[in-house]
């Protein structure tokens, strides 16, 4: 089965500027510094699966969302989409193409997400408008199915952002982005600017989506516990790599990366639910501005670290079916 | 608990704000208490008046803020009857807080060291080198690695991690009794998180401090907090040990917030979502119980106010006609 | 629009400043719309008779040298002087909306090359540079007008920048790209319209400056010419009689200057205070 997104040695980079020595001269070439935002990233989502991209402040997970839902250009690499190559197009000319209505993206502050000045009808309808075009008959139908598929009741559509509360607001979000009938859904950190009830809310209903519609997600997020419940595979990201890959009830019972493990660790249990020890990451991630390409990036803060990790990258490997990991040394596949 | 044992007293707090779309009536008969050597957690989501009750204790309200009623006993003293000058006397020196944003928190061009003496000179004011030795000293506490080369740091060269233990350690440079802590980790990474609530609750407990610990993540409060005040709307509707309140919720709101969370849950289908939305502050026929709109339970009763929190098991008080 | 009624009278009875210049404008507009047909004489006519008499009850701001009625002749003026403001600064506004937008939002050489030249602009003292385009022009009103919208121009084009800056990374304007929309519409639709109250709250203050630009020209001689009504020639007219006495000349014009920069200049804090009150002074 040809898989809906397919990422190959994707690679992004930005461009710092470095320490100035003297005087800014125009013609002074600065030295510049790179910032590996994603570093050969290689990710697969099979249609009406969900997967989950976790990771941490500058792991890269947000860069890789947006390169995947082609809202920027990536430096190298291949982007496929149902098997067919859109990386070699530029955003703006990607924009009028037939395949731009298969990748939608829910962003993550519904408020920031809505234009001020457009009602809910005319939000859910823009994109339709541009990308399906119809009769206003036909637009004014596939809004409403939109609209009916997430709950939003039609007395909302002449309302504007700032009369609705989060949780209708996110609603509109996502009702905007089904309304083309996408293949897949890239969604943002989706969550974390809601309460806790509409959080739940939202979850329930992407979930109902998934069954309906058969919408295949690629979920990032910071927030382990809403991943664990949404989505069938995990990909943990940290400083632009990969470092694990695996279905969600095997990454949260036996992890194989020490990072996974010190990241599960770090998430606050209730009482009453299972925990293992809490393992403190010492330091300071390392810097994502030129990474040393012959050292494990996790080098410094690993409790498994050897003098091999400083000396050799590791590359993904697979340690057990389907479910791979960058180490020299994966954890025993039985948790303590 | 008696009112003897208690630190902090909160009695019958009502704060209301004025706003140019009407008057909000952020907090209503808020009453709670903070034992010696005790973390509290006040839970919420927002819009709770979590962080109204906490700027309220400080007298760090805004302008448009009105207290209509209630006492903050601290110390045999009514903190909301303090002058401006005797406030800012109490402040970092008793009661300290640690805000939510260490970036907007801290001045982001004066090196920490010097923020940090900055405090410890307004309580404790001596000799340039006795000061530094207390700045080296909380800076060790907070476990800042090369403290002596931090000093002339800037918070725009640090991490938000680090930025955030600035922010601890000027909250316990002056030794307080008690330290506010106001979602001291929202926007940090989750390892980072973990690092920094232990730190906290380590040195409230080297300390013999109070913390009051407020934030909307409930199983974070109910690894680090002793019990729980769980807000809504601006009431206290439940105030409990935590395993009491984790074990045996009384009152519908809390019940329905933990079927919410989706660490309580193994699957989304067993996730439920709490019906219908806050009500509106500003409304002026806000009901004695405002959550009873949203409630399945709901009585005649629940309509005769005020509704207070009263006691209904072993330390353990519920602000419902109708407890589960 | 229930709020926006709410909201208006909040903000009008907050501060009563708000109201005046409310006021004062109804007062500017009546006169500049309908003042040339109700005036008591024509701001033309001479009567060397009666010329030079102080104010009396025939004529309530007196006559000048001519025996012009100066009341007729002042609402008479307002006319010309509100559309000469308003012309320049609807004009100022729209190009450098336009201009700005397409800075803020490219960025690159658009905004590096179009950012000194504002720099260029602004580095001039504006009123000799309005000076200096109204001699290119010619002496007439619409240099008037090109000349205030030219030393108008920097203000929007900066504002528009900022505020383009700002809105491009938010998630509505990503989403357009993601619903298909092209650069150029999106500037249109997603990012002209929401920038559109800020740049209405500098105009509201510049429509002042605009006024006073253009009696200040009219004052020095290019622009407007007599025997036009004016606000700028009648003080500059007038001048010359206030030694000998005859305040009344040039007092009345001066006076309704001021008024009409003050209204405006009230008028642009109110606005802002509506529609961005964290910026308040």
């Amino acid at each position: 089965m040809t898989p809906v997104l397919e990422l190959r040695a994707l690679s992004k980079s930005f461009t710092v500027a470095g320490a100035q020595t003297g005087l800014a001269w125009p013609w002074r070439r600065r030295a510049s510094s790179r910032l590996a935002a994603v570093d050969h990233v290689d990710l697969r989502v099979m249609p009406g699966e969900a997967l989950g991209l976790v990771g941490e402040s500058g792991c890269g997970k947000s860069t890789l969302a947006r390169l995947a839902s082609r809202l920027i250009d990536a430096d190298a690499g291949e982007i496929l989409l149902d098997g067919a190559g859109i990386h070699d197009v530029s955003p703006a000319r990607f924009a009028t193409s037939p395949q731009r209505r298969h990748v939608q993206m829910v962003f993550q502050d519904p408020t920031e997400s809505l234009n001020p000045r457009f009602s809910v009808f005319e939000a859910i309808a823009d994109p339709v408008r541009m990308l399906l075009p119809g009769s206003t008959r036909e637009i004014a139908a596939r809004v409403e199915k939109a609209a009916a598929q997430v709950g939003l009741p039609r007395e909302l559509f002449s309302r504007f952002p700032h009369q609705l509360s989060g949780g209708q607001k996110a609603r509109v979000g996502i009702a905007r982005a089904m309304a083309v009938e996408p293949r897949l859904l890239v969604l943002d950190e989706p969550t974390s600017a809601l309460d806790v009830s509409v959080q739940a809310l939202v979850l329930k209903l992407l979930v109902q989506l998934r069954r309906q519609a058969g919408v295949a997600l690629l979920f990032v997020s910071h927030d382990l516990t809403v991943v664990r419940l949404l989505c069938d595979r995990i990909a943990v990201m940290y400083l632009g790599q990969v470092v694990e890959t695996a279905d969600s009830a095997t990454l949260f019972r036996a992890p194989r990366h020490p990072y996974t493990r010190a990241l599960l660790s770090a998430i606050p249990r209730l009482p009453g639910v299972a925990r293992a020890t809490r393992e403190h990451l010492d330091g300071e991630p390392r810097s994502p501005i030129d990474p040393d390409p012959n050292a494990c990036r996790f080098a410094g803060r690993c409790p498994l670290e050897t003098k091999l990790c400083t000396t050799e990258a590791p590359t993904l490997r697979a340690v057990a079916p389907d479910h791979i990991v960058r180490c020299h040394h994966p954890l025993e596949s039985a948790m303590p | 608990m008696s009112a003897t044992a208690a630190l902090l007293a909160i009695e019958d707090l009502t704060v209301t704000f004025r706003t140019r779309a009407g008057t909000v009536h952020a907090l209503e008969g808020v009453s709670f208490a903070i034992a010696e050597g005790e973390i509290l957690g006040i839970v919420g989501e927002s819009g709770s008046g979590k962080s109204v009750t906490a700027y309220g204790i400080l007298g760090l309200l805004d302008a448009a803020a009105r207290v209509a009623s209630g006492r903050v006993m601290f110390g045999g003293r009514d903190l909301l009857r303090l002058s401006q000058a005797q406030l800012s006397d109490l402040r970092g020196r008793e009661i300290s807080i640690v805000f939510q944003n260490p970036r907007t928190a801290l001045n982001p061009i004066r090196p920490i060291g010097l923020q940090i003496a900055d405090v410890i000179a307004r309580h404790d004011p001596g000799p340039a080198a006795t000061i530094r030795e207390k700045v080296l000293a909380v800076l060790r506490q907070v476990r800042i690695p090369d403290p002596e080369r931090r000093l002339a740091a800037v918070p725009y060269e640090l991490s938000g991690g680090m930025c955030q233990r600035v922010g601890i350690a000027m909250a316990l440079a002056c030794a307080p009794r008690l330290l506010l802590a106001d979602e001291p980790t929202t926007g940090l990474d989750v390892t980072t998180q973990a690092v920094i609530m232990d730190l906290v609750r380590d040195s409230v407990h080297q300390r013999g401090m109070s913390a009051v610990f407020i934030t909307h993540d409930l199983a974070l409060a109910s690894e680090y907090c002793d019990r729980i005040v769980v807000m809504h709307a601006g009431h206290v509707v439940e105030d409990a040990p935590v395993r009491a309140l984790f074990a045996q919720p009384r009152h519908p709101y809390t019940a329905k917030l933990l079927a919410s969370v989706p660490s309580a849950v193994e699957s989304v289908d067993a996730l439920s979502p709490i019906d219908g939305a806050l009500p509106d502050l500003r409304r002026d026929d806000l009901p004695a119980c405002r959550f009873s709109e949203r409630c399945e339970r709901r009585r005649a009763a629940c309509d005769e106010g005020p509704i207070r929190p009263a006691p209904c098991g072993p330390d353990h008080r519920v602000a419902c006609k109708v407890p589960l | 629009m229930r709020e926006r009624l709410a909201l208006a009278r909040y903000v009008l009875t907050e501060n009563p400043v708000n109201l005046a210049a409310l006021l004062l404008l109804a007062i500017l507009l009546f006169s500049a719309l309908l003042g040339p047909a109700l005036v008591p004489y024509d701001p033309l006519a001479t009567n060397t008779a009666i010329a030079l008499n102080p104010p009396s009850a025939a004529h309530w701001f007196g006559t000048d040298q001519l025996g012009r009625d100066i009341f007729s002749r002042v609402v008479v003026a307002t006319r010309i002087d509100l559309a000469i403001a308003f012309g320049a600064v609807l004009l100022s506004l729209s190009i450098g909306a336009m201009i700005g937008a397409a800075m803020g939002y490219f960025g690159g050489m658009l905004d590096r090359v179009g950012g000194r030249i504002v720099d260029v602009l602004m580095a001039f003292p504006l009123f000799a540079l309005a000076m200096g385009v109204v001699a290119a022009l010619g002496n007439s009103v619409s240099s008037v007008v090109y000349a205030t919208a030219v030393i108008n121009l920097p203000f929007y084009v900066r504002l528009a920048r900022a505020e383009v800056s700002v809105r491009r990374g938010l998630g509505y304007v990503e989403a357009a790209r993601i619903g298909g929309s092209s650069n150029l519409r999106i500037l249109r639709v997603f990012l002209l319209p929401n920038i559109l109250p800020t740049l209405v709250v500098q105009a509201s203050v510049n429509l002042g400056w605009a006024v006073l630009n253009a009696a200040g020209l009219s004052f020095i001689g290019l622009g407007v010419r007599a025997p036009t009504p004016e606000w700028g020639i009648m003080v500059a007219e007038g001048a010359q009689f206030i030694l000998s006495g005859r305040w009344w000349l040039a007092a009345f014009p001066g006076a309704a200057l001021m008024l009409a920069v003050f209204c405006f200049n009230l008028l642009g804090d109110g606005l802002r205070d509506i529609v961005d009150p964290r910026s308040r002074t």
